[in-house]
């Protein structure tokens, strides 16, 4: 704002405005927005289907732009400005400025210090007022840990009826749930697939938590904490892969025969195995919590 | 009556001058400088919608059954936030057209500043004396999505509950604190308590929109100080601004286009679907589903998740640092520090500290519009591989297969668009007819001081490489370019 000429702008080429068919055509368009944007008040009242109202709103927000732009560029005065543009960040003023900020420090003898104390006061405050934010959250602690699963449980279904060793197919997968808990806890929801007992590759500990074949995992993945939802497995096995349950947001890809190891993909864990046994009427039961930490991987967590 | 009320206002609180200067406010005509106008339409109509649908709109965990109009989720027990939107969506007379035109309109914004971006940083319009607002720009871009993506996680469908516990996890891999962090924004372990989808409600309706418009206000005000850039042309020199005053002209161009944004917006609202939730279900944490899909402005991010190979710091059988830090963080870190260092790096790279009001074309500058593309490309490629399910779904290609494929591509792919580019520039540069390139003859100039010169040119003008202001005066320069003036403005 220093020099008297900034923003003052010379008319480099100036054309009168107004043109009779422009106006009309102006003219014609408000009318038609005018009309639309009444329809639109009626549709809401009477029949609000959303394709209509869509149409009579666009429509009449079209038409009325229709007319602005018109009327800018047909009927109002046109003109091309030229205007000087301003240096900023001349010496002289910018020097004045700092020496006006320094007027304050004139006569002070612990500048420093004061000026010190004053930040170290700032921050503590600033500190302090961060401090409510830690109430937000409860402490994570042992909660993190936590399952529903414990040693008796019986595996339900979506529909809270207990599934059976036979109801579990060779091929296909199952979701389960840990009776009478709420299926929203994060560490609630298993996958179940069978494998023939001669096929599987993994350890006689992890094979008796494996009732004929019957294997239960935490759907949880371990990478991000998306539901591995999708069971692959190969119609024709010499040409295509291994059976594995298959994580659809970023692939974690966990071979089945091998008790839920990693396979393909970013998770930087397996699938936590839930061990399982049959009971007299040959329904699933846990036998304990899962083996490993369910959920997405933070620091401290063990494999 | 305009006399009576501008001597009012006037008479009260002296704003003619302003007035008088802002009336006579000088807009440079160009295409392109319309892309940062859509984007600020779009959220004029982001904040009309939103307004009209935080009406209905219940954030809350708390389970209730639908007993609405949707025969397949009738008798469903589900979310409050759920349901509302459901309700909202089928049941409010032109709800869904608010919503849908809601949704479309966050596209639309942030597709809007990315073009936007593309053509600040190919035009060189960065540069001082614009740093400042390059990075009030930036950070307009962040928000934008990190808004669209609390906006997107709050109807509680299937898909937002895919993205939520993605974040979740994210936030669980944060190095030292980073279970801490998360426990602290969803109140519990995922999915969260009761608090908070109020949480996200207020972060979407209030902190990050009031951030949005107070940015913006800043952005506006630092290009009315420092007026528009604008492309060098037979009047538009580095000192002054050519084009048309705000007054009547362009104010009533700028309405219609704003209008016309609007218009368009409601038309996709009202006629083409977008996030049909109801379709989609409520969210639990044991559902998904292939070709799951977040915004497509979030699929930079999932795909940088699916491209990163299994890479973790573990001590034995102890993870310090989970791999969904690198690809949902770090990654995203990376990206955006590049964008905000951007003008620095340029300035040591050219070796130009100049002021510049005058813009580069693209091709006038093939190292920088080399490295602009290469870049884009590189996000490109990571955004590609998050929809590579699409490709799954149609194609016998494996997706391990596809992984590996686009790993590679994005090494590779950002050296090759970049010496395709240099290349293509230097070609389109080449053909133009440059007084300045192999030229010999009479040319007029200005001379700094305002007179004109008659020059003879041989083999001694310095040939004139992109950079602008490196070899003598740009305004000489420019100038002496006239002749190629019909190009720019
Ligand atoms: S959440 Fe399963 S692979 Fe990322």
């Amino acid at each position: 704002m220093s020099s008297p000429t900034e923003g003052a702008s010379e008319t480099h080429d100036r054309e009168a405005g107004s043109k009779r068919g422009a106006e009309n055509l102006v003219l014609l368009s408000l009318a038609a927005a005018t009309l639309a944007a009444v329809a639109f008040g009626v549709l809401v009242i009477v029949l609000p289907d959303t394709q209509l109202l869509g149409l009579a709103l666009g429509g009449s927000l079209a038409l009325l732009g229709v007319a602005a732009v018109v009327a800018g560029q047909k009927i109002v005065p046109q003109e091309i400005a030229i205007e000087e543009r301003t240096d900023f960040g001349e010496r002289q003023p910018a020097s004045e400025v700092v020496e006006m900020v320094r007027d304050a420090e004139r006569g002070v003898s612990r500048r420093r210090l004061l000026v010190g104390a004053a930040g170290a006061s700032g921050a503590a405050l600033g500190a302090a007022a961060l401090v409510p934010a830690v109430a937000l959250g409860p402490k994570v602690g042992e909660t993190i840990a936590q399952t529903p699963w414990s040693r008796g449980r019986r595996v339900v279904d979506s529909q809270d009826r207990p599934i059976t060793a036979d109801d579990v197919q060779v091929g296909a997968m199952l979701s389960g749930f840990p009776e009478g808990a709420t299926r929203r806890e994060f560490g609630a929801s298993i996958v179940i697939v069978k494998v023939p007992p001669g096929e599987l590759e993994i350890s006689a500990r992890m094979r008796a938590d494996a009732p004929e074949g019957v294997l239960a995992f935490s759907k949880i993945c371990p990478h991000a904490g998306c539901a591995v939802a999708i069971y692959r497995h190969p119609l024709y096995e010499p040409t295509t892969e291994r059976p594995a349950l298959v994580c659809p947001c970023h692939y974690s890809t966990f071979d089945v025969r091998r008790g839920g190891t990693l396979e393909f993909g970013p998770a930087g864990r397996d699938l936590p195995q839930l061990p399982l046994e049959l009971n007299a009427a040959r329904e699933l039961v846990a036998t304990g919590d899962f083996v490993g930490q369910i959920g997405p991987s933070y620091l401290g967590v063990r494999k | 009556m305009i006399r009576n009320l501008v001597d009012y206002v006037d008479e009260r609180l002296g704003v003619s001058p302003g007035a008088r200067k802002l009336l006579r406010y000088i807009f440079p005509d160009h295409w392109s400088f319309l892309l940062g106008e859509i984007a600020l339409y779009a959220f004029i109509v982001l904040v009309g919608t939103g307004v009209f649908m935080s009406l209905y709109y219940v954030p809350s965990d708390a389970e209730a059954v639908y007993r609405g109009a949707y025969e397949p989720l009738r008798g469903l027990t589900m979310t409050e936030s759920y349901l509302s939107t459901v309700n909202l969506s089928l049941e409010v007379p032109a709800g869904l057209l608010m919503r849908q035109t809601h949704h479309w309109a966050a596209n639309l914004m942030i597709i809007a500043i990315v073009l936007h971006l593309l053509r600040i940083l190919l035009t060189g319009a960065f540069r001082k004396p614009r740093e400042i607002n390059y990075l009030v720009g930036v950070t307009l871009l962040a928000l934008t999505v990190l808004e669209g993506f609390v906006g997107y996680s709050m109807p509680d469908d299937l898909f937002s509950g895919i993205g939520l516990v993605i974040s979740y996890g994210v936030a669980l891999s944060i190095p030292v604190f980073g279970a801490d962090l998360a426990f602290l924004i969803w109140g519990a372990e995922y999915p969260g308590s009761s608090d908070f989808f109020p949480r996200l409600y207020i972060v979407h309706v209030l902190i990050v929109p009031a951030a949005i418009a107070g940015l913006i206000g800043m952005h506006m005000a630092m290009i009315m100080r420092q007026h528009h850039a604008q492309f060098p042309s037979k009047l538009a020199t580095e000192r002054n601004v050519v084009g048309y005053p705000m007054w009547p002209g362009y104010a009533l161009k700028a309405g219609g286009l704003m209008f016309l944004t609007a218009a368009v917006l409601f038309l996709l609202g009202g006629l083409v679907q977008i996030n049909p939730i109801w379709q989609w279900g409520p969210y639990e944490p044991y559902l998904a589903s292939n070709g799951a899909q977040p915004d497509w402005y979030l699929g930079w991010l999932l795909g940088s998740l699916r491209l990163m190979p299994a890479l973790e710091i573990q001590l034995g059988d102890l993870t310090l640092v989970p791999n969904a830090f690198w690809g949902g963080l770090v990654f995203p870190t990376i990206t955006f520090m590049l964008m905000y260092a951007w003008p620095w790096i340029d300035r040591r790279w050219f070796g130009d500290r100049d002021k510049h009001d005058l813009l580069d074309s693209p091709r006038d500058n093939p190292r920088r519009t080399a490295i602009v593309i290469s870049y884009f490309s590189w996000v490109l490629i990571i955004f590609i591989a998050g929809s590579i399910d699409r490709l799954y779904l149609s194609s016998t290609v494996p997706y391990e297969a596809q992984v590996w494929f686009l790993r590679i591509a994005v090494i590779v792919l950002p050296f090759v668009v970049y010496f395709a580019t240099k290349r293509l520039c230097e070609e389109l540069s080449a053909r133009e007819p440059r007084p300045l390139r192999g030229w010999t003859g009479k040319v007029v100039r200005r001379t700094p001081a305002g007179g004109f010169e008659t020059v003879e040119l041989d083999e001694g003008v310095p040939a004139v490489d992109g950079a602008n202001g490196r070899n003598g005066g740009p305004v000489v320069k420019e100038e002496a370019g006239a002749g190629e003036g019909a190009r720019g403005s």
